[in-house]
């Protein structure tokens, strides 16, 4: 017998929220990073959530423990240290998260046929702003952007964008790439704020116009900003807060990032190899889940740091470098430690450890930056 | 705007099985890393970006 499907939805009960780790519950690098501002673009704390930044004013970003009561206990929370209250033109501070296009593909963007999405989230801050939302989609370069208000208190928003059509044959790219990028505005200089906001339709996208009509997040030192629930849905409709359970979530931001901590373990374990050369230890990091695209590897930046374990005693590296031809379909990296001294015996295994510090740490790093 | 990373202290680094480059070590946006030839990885994207731009050389493996 066959049983037509029923419940095929392009918003389904579960999944339908396209944000990942919208409740700010995993923040796999820090709990808290100052001097937010000074980089151009990172990953600092809470997973998922990049910020952009150009010019001078500063905030320390955290994940909080505060929330909309049966939504989430956490949120992220942006404080700004140093104030800038002369903004010049090319200025701006984005709290943004990428999303994959294949993740995207129920929206229909671009041809006919195209949905409607309604973002809805909680905010709080220290005082009254009106900020911007912009759904952008850089492949094509358009744009549609949304004034919010927040106050002192939590409250939701919810933002319904409209169909984007386009020109009938722009679809978002089915892959593994940036399909849609949510801008949450909350600094800008004129080159982003002298035009006339893009709210109705989404058209393609003009700099003055992303951010006309919001405050600046910067303008005092006593300035706090709030945010979790945040949710990306088919339809007109917002629906409550899709709720995830945290090995999903931390799964699901471990396609883009993992980090193994020796916090536990001055000489924490992280893969097992043999020497190939008295030279060169290869080893395999195994990941947690498959990520995004072969990963880049981030150390303390302190080679010294780390070592390998063979014959009962410990070889300090002196580099560490991924290694070809061991990616393993996504499964795992292959990465060389080094030791200029020669120390290692040839077809000897060993385990690549850290070299007596917690403060040593290996992240796989697959991020859509 | 541009989310540029900002990228120093580039470096190949040769394979143990073909002794061809392999991975570029680096310095990006203050962290250090160890980025595979792969497209797909947006440290390599931008580390080409770069380099197609003539803001960054790598220095060859030792």
């Amino acid at each position: 017998m066959t049983k037509a499907r029923t419940n095929a939805s392009a918003s389904p009960a579960v999944g339908r929220n396209m944000v990942i780790n919208g409740a700010m519950n995993v923040a796999q690098r820090s709990a808290s990073v100052t001097g937010i501002g000074a980089t151009t673009a990172h990953y600092p704390t809470l997973d998922r959530w990049q910020i952009e930044a150009s010019g001078a004013g500063r905030a320390t970003m955290s994940q909080t423990a505060d929330g909309p009561n049966g939504i989430s206990a956490n949120c992220i929370k942006l404080d700004c240290t140093t104030a800038d209250t002369s903004i010049a033109a090319g200025e701006y501070f984005i709290l943004e998260q990428r999303i994959e296009g294949q993740n995207v593909q129920r929206i229909g963007k671009g041809v006919a046929g195209a949905k409607q999405v309604t973002i809805s989230f909680y905010v709080k801050a220290s005082a009254s702003f009106t900020f911007v939302l912009e759904v952008h989609q850089s492949q094509h370069g358009r744009s549609c952007n949304k004034l919010f208000d927040v106050t002192t208190d939590w409250n939701r928003i919810e933002l319904t964008f409209p169909a984007d059509v386009d020109d009938g044959s722009s679809p978002i790219v089915d892959d593994n790439a940036v399909g849609i990028r949510l801008f949450f505005w909350l600094h800008g200089g004129a080159t982003w704020t002298s035009g006339t906001l893009q709210s109705g339709s989404f058209v393609n996208s003009v700099s003055a116009n992303r951010a006309a009509g919001i405050d600046s997040f910067f303008s005092n030192t006593a300035n706090n900003f709030f945010i979790t629930g945040v949710q990306m849905e088919v339809g007109p409709v917002a629906t409550e807060f899709e709720q995830e359970d945290f090995s999903t979530t931390l799964a699901r931001c471990q396609r883009y990032f993992q980090k193994q901590l020796a916090t536990g373990a001055a000489y924490e374990r992280f893969g097992n190899g043999f020497a190939n050369t008295t030279g060169n230890f290869n080893t395999i990091i195994p990941m947690q889940v498959p990520m995004r695209a072969t990963p880049a590897i981030e150390t303390t930046g302190t080679v010294g740091n780390y070592g390998v374990y063979h014959a009962n005693a410990v070889t300090a590296a002196t580099g560490i470098a991924i290694d070809g031809n061991a990616d393993g379909n996504g499964k795992q990296v292959g990465v060389n430690i080094a030791d200029s001294n020669s120390g290692f015996t040839v077809g000897r295994s060993g385990m690549f450890i850290a070299n007596n510090t917690v403060a040593a740490f290996i992240a796989l790093d697959a991020e859509l930056n | 705007m541009n989310s540029s990373m900002t990228i120093t202290n580039a470096k190949y680094n040769t394979s143990s099985l073909t002794n061809e480059n392999c991975s570029i070590n680096c310095v990006a946006n203050g962290e250090t890393v160890s980025v595979p030839l792969d497209p797909d990885n947006t440290h390599y994207a931008e580390i080409l970006r770069q380099v197609a731009a003539g803001t960054l050389t790598i220095a060859d493996a030792d």
